[in-house]
């Protein structure tokens, strides 16, 4: 394999992974004040791409994107709130069944709105064959808005979590849900809030990668295994140390189009996922000892 | 007669030591019991002992073999069962089933033989019903056989829970806190029923904060505080001692 | 013991009724969908014994069915006589091929269904014995994922291998002669025999599992569902059990998935996705989570209705709308034998209540 190829693939590799970054970082969001993992967290992402891909018709570019992403926002509040507020000490198993039957009813409502087809969001800048040349490599101007977009949305989110009120209310929910709601802060809207952040931040990473991805009514599932992975690999709850792990699994994946047929490319982050999973839970950069703290 | 020997076990958290290097023996056939203030290790310990904890470093002896290292279902076969010090009933299962449950160990048939119902499982089962009464009734709990055993008073499941590790049939017992949680009259009730235990020639060891328990059933009481052995001696001879006085009263743990 | 008895013979008449009905009523093809209705079931008691008594989700229990299922359909339709050479010869001499006219009067070699149904339910045990050893050390979430992934892993090696098909999965399955005079088929002429033959593998396994849950092993397993340190300390070895069962659980996938694509005469990729794992916990949750009968009765009701196409273009989402409702408002599960329990409960404390 010549540089030049394989710069080509790292190239591939962090349009994908930049994605699985995001919604790794959606996974966190909600993960750190709630301590569910919300297996719809990819319909999120589908949700986001498909209403701009329908707006788009209509609106301009951005303000469809705006638009989308505002609607699934609105989507992941109903969602908290009709599904998740008022239950009182859910088991974790009774969490994940409730996730994962609003995964499938969200995908089932896409189906039914937008069909089997497969959709994309036109190019932001030039076609799908623009290209610029940056020393042997060719990059699609989209792989440029990607990286920098979702470079914005993470730097946003850090500065909201540190330097904002209402940021710094969520992590005290995450830190100790108990003490915070003694300083006054209502920790069922900061879930909601969380559950807000994480749709519209997979919504809005939806709609950046349509143009290459393509988004169809199942392309949730997918992206949600691929988030979890590495949600899990960067340590979960851990969103900075995720958004170095979506680069990895995006390039791994990339490459091994090059060995295994792409039929299998799924297989591959899969298997990564069980690996991890089975040898190191806590993450490449987390501590097995406070993974085990975790409540699980 | 020495039944279980701790020698030398140490485990740390992060910063804390909770447990430095403690030793003591339990004879058999006594009732021994390790006291002192909250977060001096007592509970460590005993997950030490057990197994649920790997310690860094020590040697647990009991009965005449190592027994440090081995996985807790191991260590239960050994013949040493506990309770917990929250207690740890199974829900949605009866009073009997939870007992029963305690049989474990002393039946054997496996999934394809209880899938198939084979003769000797239907002559274990009748076996193993028939122990479970019987422990039932040496509770006093008969009556409440067939009730969902989370449903009893607190005082009762913790009653529960000591018979069902009772049914292990084990050697020695652990108790975590028996008297955690309860009042007075039935702190008293459960200091006979372990004194009864004890004469079903049953070795117990137990963690205890409830001082007037402990110092009415106990042959031998082991002091910990900060995870260090600082007395072993007869009751009376701890009531008297200056140091046990000292971080019971004037640190006003207790 | 006798109260099993009465329930598993209730139910044969139940099967037997159903029959009867659709004979009386001129609708004997339904017998078709209530046959397959019978083989999903046998997936559903599975995953119940797993997840309602042993309280470990799975939500990659098709991935089991389709390794039997895709196997025995592959090893039953692809040709040896290219192959030649001694090891199929010597193989054919041993019965374990056999030679059967193809549709269009040739002649195949392929593997008699039963080596191949064995070999295909050993190959899914022993899968369910090499990932169930790491993935049940996992909890919570964590196993819910790695199930999870271990679905979609086999959803796409199906999907993109070529030799199984791929999108098209593989058809001209033979029918499978389990004793002389019975055979599992899709022929119409064979659709009354076919249906009590799956009913009869239903009420095999029930009482299989039935008797499991009455026993010691079932105890302890409800016994780490409770609360697994309490199980340790019990002396139970839980991560044997746990194994273990989801060993048997695998192993009711896969001769389900065997049998269903013997009938079926085919098997999809579809048969693997995700959303029929879903689609079982599904099941397994309405059916009230540890209750054997609520499940095998939910997955006769919902099997047939959807395979009857009565949810339409809603299917999978019926599906998903019972789990959530489920979930929400009665996550017990609707049909509780511990409803019952918790009346008699509360009488005998009523009742105990005078007691000193």
């Amino acid at each position: 394999m010549n540089l030049d190829l394989f710069l080509q693939y790292v190239v591939a590799g962090i349009t994908y992974g930049t994605i699985y970054g995001i919604v790794a970082i959606g996974f966190n969001i909600i993960y750190n004040t709630t301590g569910i993992i919300n297996f719809a967290q990819g319909e999120f992402v589908m949700l986001g791409g498909m209403t701009a891909v329908t707006l788009a018709r209509v609106l301009p570019l951005p303000a469809a994107i705006l638009v989308a992403v505002l609607v699934t926002t609105v989507v992941g509040a109903l969602i908290e709130i009709l599904f998740i507020r008022w239950l009182r000490h859910p088991s974790v198993l009774r969490m994940i069944v409730i996730t994962i039957g609003l995964s499938i009813l969200i995908r089932e409502v896409a189906l039914h709105i937008w069909g089997e087809g497969v959709r994309a969001l036109p190019y932001f800048t030039g076609t799908s064959v623009t290209s610029i040349r940056l020393g042997g490599v060719y990059i699609s101007p989209q792989v440029l808005w990607v990286v920098g977009i979702s470079a914005v949305v993470v730097a946003i989110l850090g500065g909201f979590f540190r330097y904002t009120l209402l940021g710094m209310q969520m992590r005290a929910c995450a830190a100790n849900r108990d003490a915070a709601r003694l300083c006054g802060i209502s920790a069922k809207n900061m879930v909601t809030l969380s559950f807000m952040l994480s749709a519209g931040i997979g919504a809005l990473g939806g709609c950046i990668v349509s143009p290459i991805t393509y988004v169809s009514y199942d392309s949730g599932v997918p992206l949600a295994i691929k988030g979890f992975t590495v949600a899990i690999l960067g340590g979960l709850g851990n969103s900075a140390a995720s958004a170095g792990a979506g680069m990895l699994l995006g390039i791994l994946e990339s490459f091994s189009v090059s060995v295994l047929p792409a039929a299998y490319k799924d297989v591959i982050s899969v298997a990564i996922l069980l690996v991890i999973l089975f040898v190191r839970p806590s993450g490449l950069f987390g501590s097995a000892e406070v993974a085990r703290l975790k409540e699980f | 007669m020495t039944l279980l020997s701790i020698r030398d076990v140490s485990r740390r958290f992060g910063g804390i030591q909770a447990v430095d290097n403690v030793s003591f023996d339990v004879p058999h056939g006594a009732i021994t019991a390790v006291i002192g203030p909250n977060g001096a290790g007592k509970t460590t310990l005993f997950h030490l002992i057990s197994g649920f904890l790997r310690p860094d470093r020590g040697s647990v002896v009991f009965g005449g073999a190592e027994i440090l290292g081995l996985m807790p279902h191991q260590i239960a076969a050994k013949g040493m069962a506990r309770t917990f010090q929250q207690t740890r009933l199974f829900p949605k299962m009866t009073v009997l089933e939870n007992i029963l449950v305690g049989r474990h160990l002393h039946s054997r048939g496996g999934f394809v033989a209880c899938m198939l119902h084979l003769p000797f499982t239907r002559r274990e089962e009748r076996a193993v019903r028939e122990a479970g009464r019987e422990i039932l009734e040496f509770l006093g709990l008969s009556g409440q056989a067939d009730a969902e055993a989370v449903r009893l008073s607190y005082g009762q499941q913790r009653m529960v829970e000591l018979g069902r590790a009772l049914a292990c049939e084990p050697r020695v017992l652990l108790l975590d806190e028996p008297a955690a949680g309860l009042n007075m009259r039935e702190t008293a009730e459960m200091g006979r029923l372990i004194s009864r235990i004890r004469e079903r020639n049953v070795t117990i060891l137990l963690v205890e904060h409830d001082m007037s328990l402990v110092m009415d059933i106990s042959d031998e009481i082991v002091v910990l505080s900060y995870g260090q052995k600082i007395a072993e001696d007869v009751p009376s001879a701890i009531q008297r001692d200056p140091e046990v006085i000292r971080i019971y009263l004037g640190e006003g743990d207790a | 013991m006798r109260k099993q008895g009465l329930q598993i013979a209730g139910f044969a008449a139940v099967v037997a009724a159903i029959q009867l009905a659709t004979f009386l009523t001129g609708n004997v093809y339904h017998l078709t969908q209530l046959t397959m209705s019978a083989y999903y079931s046998l997936v559903v008691l599975g995953l119940c014994i797993l997840t309602g008594y042993a309280g470990q989700i799975s939500i990659g229990h098709a991935g089991f069915f389709a390794i039997g299922g895709y196997l025995s359909a592959l090893l039953t339709t692809h040709n040896f006589s290219a192959h030649g050479g001694r090891v199929v010869s010597g193989l054919a001499a041993m019965g374990i091929l056999a030679r059967r006219p193809d549709l269009y009067g040739g002649e195949l070699l392929t593997v008699h269904p039963w080596p191949a149904c064995i070999l295909a339910v050993f190959a899914a045990v022993a899968v369910a014995y090499a990932i169930g050893g790491p993935v049940l050390k996992l909890k919570g979430h964590y196993l819910a994922m790695a199930t999870l992934g271990f679905g979609i892993i086999v959803y796409r090696i199906v999907l993109g291998t070529e030799l199984v098909g791929a999108a098209d999965g593989i058809y001209d399955v033979p029918a499978f002669p389990l004793l002389p005079g019975i055979a599992v088929s899709g022929k119409s002429s064979l659709r009354v025999m076919n249906y009590y033959v799956a009913w009869g593998f239903v009420i095999l396994g029930m009482v299989f599992l039935m008797n499991l849950v009455r026993s010691r092993v079932g105890r302890a397993l409800a016994s780490i569902h409770g609360a697994e340190d309490a199980a340790e300390a019990m002396g139970i070895p839980t991560a044997r059990y746990k194994l273990k069962i989801f060993v048997v659980s695998a192993a009711f996938a896969a001769v389900a998935g065997v049998l269903l694509t013997h009938y079926n005469g085919g098997i999809g990729p579809s048969e693997s996705s995700v959303m029929k794992s879903v689609r079982y916990l599904a099941i397994v949750a309405i059916g009230g989570m540890a209750n054997l009968w609520g499940a095998l009765f939910m997955s006769l009701i919902l099997n047939y209705l959807s395979l009857r196409g009565y949810f339409g273009s809603f299917d999978d989402a019926v599906f998903g709308v019972i789990l959530i409702l489920i979930m929400l408002f009665a996550h017990e599960g609707l049909l509780r034998r511990q409803l019952l329990d918790q009346i008699r409960g509360a009488v005998i404390r009523r009742g105990g209540g005078d007691d000193p």
